[in-house]
């Protein structure tokens, strides 16, 4: 059974069928899946959601899809973690991480986003998937395809990180590496996409993944029970999982399988190399002005941000606030939550761990209310970027008066926190 | 100056091919030729206003206008331009 009624264009509203298309033919807006809200409200409640799969087909009467899914059936469903710890470090009261660096099975939230895009490239009839990438869309897109059995072309920028290039390798897709920055692949594979008849992920079946984002809302809300936060955190590059996540806590209320309103605040984090949405929140500006990316956190190294007229809209509209940091910051918010909750997140998440300190500073996260903190993917994916500094370990021989010479009389504690 | 000028899919229905060659100072003057030969194409790559819409793209060479001189870019014999729509991606 199918709730999937069509597309249609975010800016111009026109309407089109659920094929697999660019943009509005008219306007050049993005499309937006359209559902038969009244059709899911008659069917879904919580009590189905909580015996559905433990994965983000728990939540499949929102996804765009018209039959059964085919690919993805382990992803999503990752763990709300109550960070203790580091709220008490950071000074509030109720703080969690939505922990997406343990997504199946590449670690990151693309997993949720592929396992959509593929699903609904099967029932469209393609024999070959694409993507345009800044690592973690490669990873997911090569192993998910390989899995699915799909052929596979990945598109992504030279300079990228050595773990993500081999973490896409090693599933045997047709890999290029192209020479400029992600919005130079992304001006390419525009043009490839118009030429062979491939389903590009972030492209033609683009409508179709963007949904899949929503997922990451749907669950931090089951998992506060049914509540949405006072707070989240999100980083942002096209600002797209901003968008989605307001999006989901919307549908859920919508269908009342919420305790309340939502009334959730959604705050935008950025590095400072790469700030076009934040910048624009921060100055009022109309205008999201388009940068040459220069960061540390190159999964956030879009300069042309494609949903950003939108994430911006919803970080307004909901009264939430952006933050920007250096990469230096990156690396502190990296290593703080590895420090404090023994979860090694990627660049991005440094972002949003070190954005939330910002804004706990000035105000803008009030101690007492409650924050989820949006870790979209794994540190094992960046190392480069923290690598000199995270220390060195102590290298000994191996006799216990080398062991006491070398590490406990230098140490005395080395076992406390 | 003759520009070549590539057309994306959604807008190909009315060049009926996807590249087409303009002759143009600058921008502003090539989207006013291409509307020329090809009526009704300006209101889709502008708005009412007459600005370039928020989510279309124009590279001159591979840069995006918007790091150069904008409407007012200035062409010479032999560029390209690309008229791209955004894309999505990234987080």
């Amino acid at each position: 059974m199918s709730y999937l009624k069509g597309l249609r264009c975010r800016e111009c509203g026109r309407e089109y069928p659920k094929q697999a298309l660019y943009v509005c033919e008219y306007c050049f807006g993005s499309l937006e899946a359209v559902y038969d809200y009244d059709g899911i409200k008659k069917i879904l409640t919580r009590e189905k959601i909580i015996k559905g799969p433990k994965s983000l087909w728990r939540y499949r009467e929102l996804l765009p899809i018209d039959g059964n899914p085919s690919a993805g059936f382990y992803s999503g469903f990752t763990p709300l973690v109550k960070a203790d710890i580091l709220a008490r470090e950071l000074g509030v009261r109720e703080l969690y991480v939505k922990d997406d660096s343990v997504c199946h099975p590449t670690w990151s939230f693309k997993d949720r986003v592929v396992a959509v895009a593929l699903s609904r490239a099967r029932e469209l009839g393609f024999d070959t998937v694409a993507c345009a990438s800044t690592g973690n869309l490669a990873n997911s897109v090569a192993a998910n395809a390989a899995w699915a059995g799909f052929k596979r072309y990945i598109f992504i920028p030279a300079n990228l990180e050595k773990a993500k290039i081999i973490g896409t390798l090693v599933y045997l897709p047709n890999l290029i590496a192209v020479n400029g920055n992600y919005d130079d692949v992304n001006r390419l594979c525009a043009e490839i996409a118009a030429k062979y008849r491939w389903g590009f992920v972030n492209i033609n079946l683009r409508a179709y993944y963007a949904e899949g984002s929503k997922t990451f809302g749907f669950e931090i809300a089951e998992q506060l029970g049914w509540r949405a936060p006072q707070h989240i955190v999100a980083p942002a590059a096209s600002g797209s999982l901003i968008t989605k996540i307001w999006k989901a806590l919307k549908e859920f209320e919508k269908l009342g399988l919420l305790e309340s309103k939502v009334e959730t605040k959604i705050h935008c984090a950025q590095p400072e190399g790469c700030s076009p949405i934040s910048t624009a929140i921060q100055t009022g500006a109309e205008v999201i002005r388009p940068v040459k990316p220069s960061t540390i956190a190159k999964s956030l190294a879009i300069g042309n941000p494609a949903d950003g007229y939108y994430a911006k809209d919803v970080v307004q509209a909901s009264g939430g606030s952006a933050g920007i940091v250096s990469d230096e910051e990156i690396r502190e918010g990296i290593k703080l939550l590895a420090r404090t909750e023994g979860i090694f997140t990627e660049t991005a998440g440094g972002v949003t761990v070190a954005a939330a300190k910002k804004l706990i500073r000035e105000g803008k996260l009030p101690k007492e209310e409650s924050i989820v903190l949006a870790i979209t993917g794994s540190g094992l994916k960046t190392q480069e970027a923290i690598q000199d500094s995270v220390g060195q370990a102590a290298e000994i021989e191996a006799n216990l008066a080398a062991f006491e010479d070398k590490v406990m009389k230098k140490n005395p504690v080395a076992a406390g926190r | 100056m003759t520009i070549k000028v590539r057309v994306p899919t959604p807008l190909q229905k009315l060049t009926g091919q996807p590249e087409v060659k303009v002759e143009a100072e600058n921008v502003k003057g090539l989207i006013a030729q291409l509307e020329k030969n090809y009526p009704g194409i300006k209101d889709r790559i502008c708005d009412e206003t007459g600005k370039i819409r928020r989510f279309v793209n124009i590279y001159l060479n591979e840069e995006d206008i918007r790091f150069l001189e904008k409407e007012e870019t200035s062409l010479k014999d032999g560029d390209e331009i690309s008229i791209v729509p955004a894309i999505a991606g990234g987080i």
